[in-house]
């Protein structure tokens, strides 16, 4: 632990805190051009946090303190995931202390406190959205979790910056058993997240909803902090998948002249993935609430698929 | 002072357990109310306390041998106390002091007679669990399982005036004595023949390999059943629930792991060789177990007994763990197989912990509310806030967070799968992924499971009524509940050090330990194998996530003002609501049901649009209790109705029967 | 170089089973006869590959006859089908989907376990696709048994067909042109036929579920 690497785990703390709307932001936009509509501006989820800082937060009646403590939780939970995936360096102070189980245990914590928060009103759709949340969680969370186990038995050690270093910076193989990874991953980034096809992250039907429901009582500054934490959960998802899948570019440990190269790589990527995902949001119809565990399974049995492969191929 | 520093921990032990019998008595003498919660249960929690010392002291220590002359003439008590009885006798004192805390504040409304009763039961339950953990030979050992099991009965039967509660304890009863036969069996073929019971000369006896694996499958029938392996399970649903609260955390926090402790003592200790395919079979029941018990419990609407199936989800969580680390000591990979063990044994300690608190904080909500059903339960955390702190610290360790407990044990077993090297079969080598998958799962459905329990009986409003009185908490059962969350928050954040206590355990079983690599880079960082591998620190995690949720609060709160204003909930705004809109437990639960229906016998009754009294009701049955009980219930009616017929009542049928025994033994006995 | 084409030809095995797979948890017939075009698509670029590496030249032909065949002929005709029977429909299956992945993931590791020796013996580059191509042969298997309407069978019985293929070339480097020529004049007057017979189950039954057959029992 030096200042540099210090220096660098600060550095990246404020990076994602202030591009994660820009990301959101910009799938908004692209969303909007592949609809033939002008779009409300990469900026415009900036605009609205401002705007939902400034105003009067109002409480239910029967708020107890874990729904007033919990948007807090919530951001620093994704604040904590987002800074600790390696995007532009590998050699990251905080890694030794959190592998990829425990990132998934990160976001395992964030889903119960949403959905406890959810649940604490007592009305009829934050107790929908929460079970709604936990369905797609049950099943989403042990897809994500071979995911990360395919890229861990590859490169033998469950921790990020060795999985990235190693599956950058080895001789350039393919490994088939990513390959079903990757199409698992994509699919639990889509339910996580709650984009379309299992969740439409702009609907205003409240039997639709699945994460929306579940802030349907918070206003204000709590929304905000929740706005946030769902932008940051949008990056750290992308930087995952970026780092798995597509781990050139990052700079290696004490690697400090290859750190603006990084930045530009990673800008493209996020570029990149953020238009992909519109253009999948936009040829996919959001699907019926009972077929999401059958999507989900998919998921988690391709995500098992991809590890048997390495397990018997040996790649 | 020589006799204080000549004291070996197991004579510490025997005086505690002297000590809980002269408690026992003490309380069915005195029964008055008063004296039993203030002072008795208080002192039972005393003597845990030096017994976790006693036990702490001697893990790691060399072996203590004792020989009691109780007993009949020939056969007297042998004892020993190595790390494997000091690991579970910590268990044991360190979780029942929570429990006894706890007691002296929960029973303060019972009848002084009825109470002294308990307190007999309770303290010989106790003592009797502690004896099992000393004992060194098969007489003593089944004596104090015995006790065990009949003092457990009673106390399942405290309520005995309830129908259900007489059937609970019977069933109770039934599978504990099938499986005590199960097991006096497995230890009738592990003395190989030499007549002498003592576990010294089944060390050295070689059982050929079929008879070890009789051996072993007897032992672990025997001990199943008392563990609540499945099918063996159909008990724990019923006795759990049915028994007082601090009762059920003691059988599922304690009990159940005595019975751990009885498959690891005749697996790695007794039996002197292990079979690849004992390892795969505990693993595959073990999955079975823990994905049964977990789904079961989703739908359950009845709070005790969603944490009864809790209990065995977890149970087979520990089993799929012992049968990793009996393949991997086969094949010889000694030091998976110490990574699989350590997350076994870890994983013990923390369900003692985790399932006490929640069983506890479910007496609470009884107590308070008079209420075991989810479904007229709710809102309990604005009457109770410090019950539903400490149980939510319960409910997070259970589903596996980090950086409480259960995330710790859930970790190490992830990479005890992970990080095997491969194993010989094919075949076997398949089987680690999927294990590792079918563990996940059980593990993420854990989660919705709690989020269930926590959030239908706290959060909310109350779905029928109101709780008008109920009131918080007392300070003994603040205490209990306390120590118990406090013990969740410390084995998750410190994890080196535990492992470093579970070591000598596993240098016992398989030769080899963790401690060293574990703890390689400080204590801070837990580093099984080796840094580069995978590593994580709990404690800096913690920190961040504080010191990330106060930066938050600081920085809104400096650069945005506080104004904040309270009104009804607005629920898009819809009119006229009523707390029966919210989720009940079966809502919950209906998405599991609905996923996984061909594992339940569920039968529904729904209303059409045409009733004039609708109403609706569901049920989701245990199919094995339909296959595989009830055709056994009818085929031994069927076989005593038979035998029954050799009983006429009339007087010279029977002088028959004598007059052909004599004839058959003056005919063959010359 | 042997060496990345050895990976890349792992990589379209591994794309071959996710395709297998895909059908598997399809519901839509037109999604199913797009994975299946895509499915050819990648079996003639495999091939190429291969025949590129073990220059031989006779498996540049295969490839051509696939791509032809079996992404632009096949799909055509399928779809067509589809069109003129009108059919629509969201394909029900016997079992619900999760099971039959769950099955289908059961038979993967059969068809792992059986081709490792073989495997073992082999001389070509592609030896280790073997399991692979032997458990899409088996998932189309799954996927013609689990399926209650016509088309998605047939779709099945040609997957099959595909995976057979892949088999071959991965184990011996194809088959010999005249055995190749043959299968697909099968293939190709099996469709013809079994088109036919669409109809006529169409015009008896006036339906394509194949659960109206249980009819034709004697009773």
């Amino acid at each position: 632990m030096n200042i540099s690497g210090i220096f660098l785990q600060l550095f990246q703390n404020t990076l994602v805190v202030l591009i994660a709307p820009l990301l959101v932001g910009w799938v908004n936009q692209c969303r909007a051009w592949l609809q033939n509509r002008t779009g409300p501006g990469i900026l415009r989820p900036y605009l609205n946090l401002f705007k939902l800082f400034q105003k009067d937060a109002v409480l239910a009646h029967n708020a107890s303190p874990l729904f007033r403590f919990h948007p807090y939780i919530l951001f620093a939970c994704m604040w904590l995931a987002a800074s600790l995936v390696p995007v532009i360096a590998t050699d990251l102070p905080l890694s030794p202390s959190v592998d990829v189980i425990v990132l998934v245990g990160i976001f395992a914590l964030a889903r119960v406190f949403i959905s406890l928060a959810a649940m604490d009103i007592g009305t009829s759709f934050g107790t929908l959205g929460a079970r709604r949340e936990m369905l797609v969680g049950f099943l989403a969370e042990p897809a994500l979790l071979m995911v990360f186990f395919t890229a861990a038995a590859i490169s033998h050690s469950t921790s990020l910056s060795t999985i990235v270093e190693t599956l950058a910076h080895k001789q350039f193989v393919l490994h088939p058993s990513l390959a079903f990874a990757a199409i698992a991953f994509i699919m639990v980034l889509l339910a996580e997240n709650a984009r379309i096809p299992v969740d439409n992250p702009s609907t205003h039907l409240e039997l639709t909803m699945i994460h929306e429901a579940m802030i349907l009582e918070y206003s204000a500054r709590h929304l905000a902090l929740i706005e946030w934490a769902s932008a940051l959960k949008l990056l750290a998802f992308s930087t995952i998948g970026i780092a798995l899948f597509l781990p050139w570019g990052i700079a290696e440990a004490g690697n400090w002249g290859a750190i603006p190269l990084a930045l530009v790589a990673l800008f493209l990527k996020l570029v990149a993935a953020g238009a992909g995902l519109a253009l999948l949001e936009t040829v996919s119809a959001k699907m019926r609430i009972f077929r999401v565990p059958e999507f989900m399974g998919t998921a988690f049995l391709l995500a098992v698929l991809g590890l048997l492969v390495h397990f018997l191929h040996g790649s | 002072m020589t006799v204080v520093t000549s004291l070996l921990p197991i004579d510490v032990t025997l005086g505690v357990i002297a000590y809980w019998l002269l408690l026992a008595f003490a309380g069915l003498l005195l029964q008055n109310t008063r004296t039993l919660t203030r002072v008795i249960f208080p002192a039972g929690a005393g003597g845990a306390l030096v017994l976790a010392a006693a036990a702490l002291s001697s893990l790691g220590g060399p072996v203590n041998v004792a020989v009691l002359p109780l007993g009949l003439p020939d056969l007297p008590f042998h004892l020993r106390m190595d790390s494997l009885s000091a690991f579970f006798m910590l268990l044991l004192g360190a979780a029942s002091i929570g429990i006894s805390l706890y007691s002296a504040g929960y029973f303060r409304d019972y009848a002084g007679n009825k109470l002294g009763l308990l307190c007999f039961e309770y303290h010989i339950f106790l003592a009797s669990m502690a004896l099992v953990f000393l004992a060194d030979d098969a007489y003593l050992f089944m004596v104090a399982w015995e006790a065990m099991a009949l003092s457990s009965y009673f106390l399942v039967t405290t309520n005995h005036n309830i129908p259900d509660t007489r059937r609970a304890g019977f069933i109770y009863l039934l599978i504990a004595h099938v499986g005590a036969i199960a097991i006096l069996m497995s230890f009738g073929v592990m003395q190989g023949g030499h007549g002498d019971y003592t576990f010294a000369t089944m060390r050295s006896a070689h059982l050929t390999e079929f008879w070890a694996s009789v051996t072993f499958l007897l032992a672990l029938f025997g001990f199943g059943a008392k563990a609540g392996i499945v099918p063996l399970h159909v008990w724990l649903p019923e006795a759990h629930p049915a028994a007082p609260s601090p009762i059920s955390a003691m059988m599922s926090g304690i009990m159940l792991k005595t019975a751990i402790y009885g498959i690891l003592r005749v697996t790695f200790d007794l039996i002197d060789v292990q079979l690849w395919w004992w390892g795969v079979l505990a693993l595959t029941l073990g999955l079975i177990t823990a994905l049964f018990g977990v789904i079961f419990a989703a739908v359950q609407t009845d709070m005790k007994r969603l944490l009864a199936y809790s209990s065995i989800e977890n149970i087979g969580i520990i089993l799929v763990g012992i049968g990793l680390a009996i393949t991997f000591h086969v094949f010889h990979k000694d030091a998976v197989a110490a990574l699989a063990l350590t997350a076994t044994l870890y994983h013990a300690l923390n369900h003692a912990f985790m399932k006490g608190l929640l069983f506890l904080g479910t007496g609470s909500v009884l107590h308070a509310t008079g209420e075991r059903k989810l479904g007229k339960l709710g809102g309990l955390i604005h009457p109770m806030p410090k019950l539903a702190l400490l149980v939510l610290v319960g409910a997070l360790a259970i589903a596996g967070l980090p950086p409480l407990n259960g995330f710790v044990s859930e970790w190490l077993m992830l990479q005890a799968f992970l990080l095997s090297p491969g194993l010989p079969h094919s075949y076997l080598n398949m089987l680690i992924p999927i294990a590792a998958a079918a563990l996940v799962l059980a593990s993420a459905l854990a989660g919705y499971v709690m989020v269930k329990f926590y959030g239908v009986i706290f959060l909310g409003q109350p779905r029928e009524g109101k709780f008008e009185d109920a009131h918080d908490i007392g300070i003994w059962e603040r205490l209990g509940l306390g120590w118990l969350a406090l013990g969740c928050i410390l084995l998750g954040i410190f994890p080196v050090f535990v492992i470093l206590l579970i070591d000598p355990v596993t240098q016992l079983m398989v030769g080899h330990t963790l401690g060293n690599s574990a703890a390689q880079t400080g204590w801070l960082w837990l580093t099984p194998l080796e840094p580069g591998r995978a590593s994580y620190s709990p404690l800096i995690l913690f920190l961040i996530i504080i010191v990330g949720v106060i930066f938050t609060m600081l920085a809104v709160k400096k650069f945005y003002h506080g104004r904040l204003r309270h009104g009804p909930a607005w629920d898009c705004g819809f009119p006229e609501q009523t707390a029966r809109m919210q989720d009940t437990a079966e809502g919950f639960g209906q998405p599991i049901r609905q996923i996984f229906e061909p594992f339940f016998g569920v039968t529904r009754i729904v209303p059409t649009p045409f009733d004039k009294h609708p109403h609706y009701r569901g049920e989701s049955r245990d199919r094995i209790w339909d296959y595989a009980y009830l055709p056994i219930a009818s085929i031994t009616e069927k076989l005593s109705a038979l035998i029954g017929r050799l009983q006429h009542g009339r007087i010279h049928i029977y002088l028959l029967y004598s007059f052909l025994t004599l004839l058959a033994l003056l005919a063959f006995v010359r | 170089m042997e060496n990345f084409s050895g990976q890349l030809i792992n990589l379209f095995a591994a794309l071959l089973l996710l395709i297998a797979f895909g059908m598997l948890s399809q519901r839509r017939v037109l999604s199913l006869i797009n994975l299946f075009a895509l499915q050819g698509l990648v079996l003639s670029v495999s091939t190429m590959v291969v025949a590129y590496t073990s220059h031989q030249n006779h498996l540049y032909y295969s490839a051509a006859l696939t791509l032809v065949l079996k992404v632009l002929i096949l799909p055509w005709i399928l779809h067509r089908l589809i069109r003129k029977l009108n059919v629509k429909w969201d394909v029900e299956t016997l079992i619900n989907i999760p099971t039959t992945m769950l099955v289908g993931i059961a038979l993967v590791v059969f068809a792992f376990n059986l081709a490792a020796p073989i495997s073992l013996m082999a001389g070509t580059i592609t030896k280790s696709s073997l399991g692979i191509a032997m458990a899409s042969v088996l998932l189309s298997f799954l996927m013609m048994i689990t399926r209650s309407k016509a088309v998605p069978q047939v779709i099945g019985f040609l997957a099959m067909e595909n995976g057979l293929f892949f088999a071959a070339t991965s184990a011996t480097y194809g088959m010999p042109m005249v055995v190749e020529l043959g299968i697909a004049l099968d293939v190709l007057v099996g469709m013809f036929i079994l088109g036919i017979f669409f109809f006529q189950i169409r015009e008896t039954f006036d339906s394509l579920d194949l659960k109206h057959m249980e009819k034709l029992k004697e009773d």
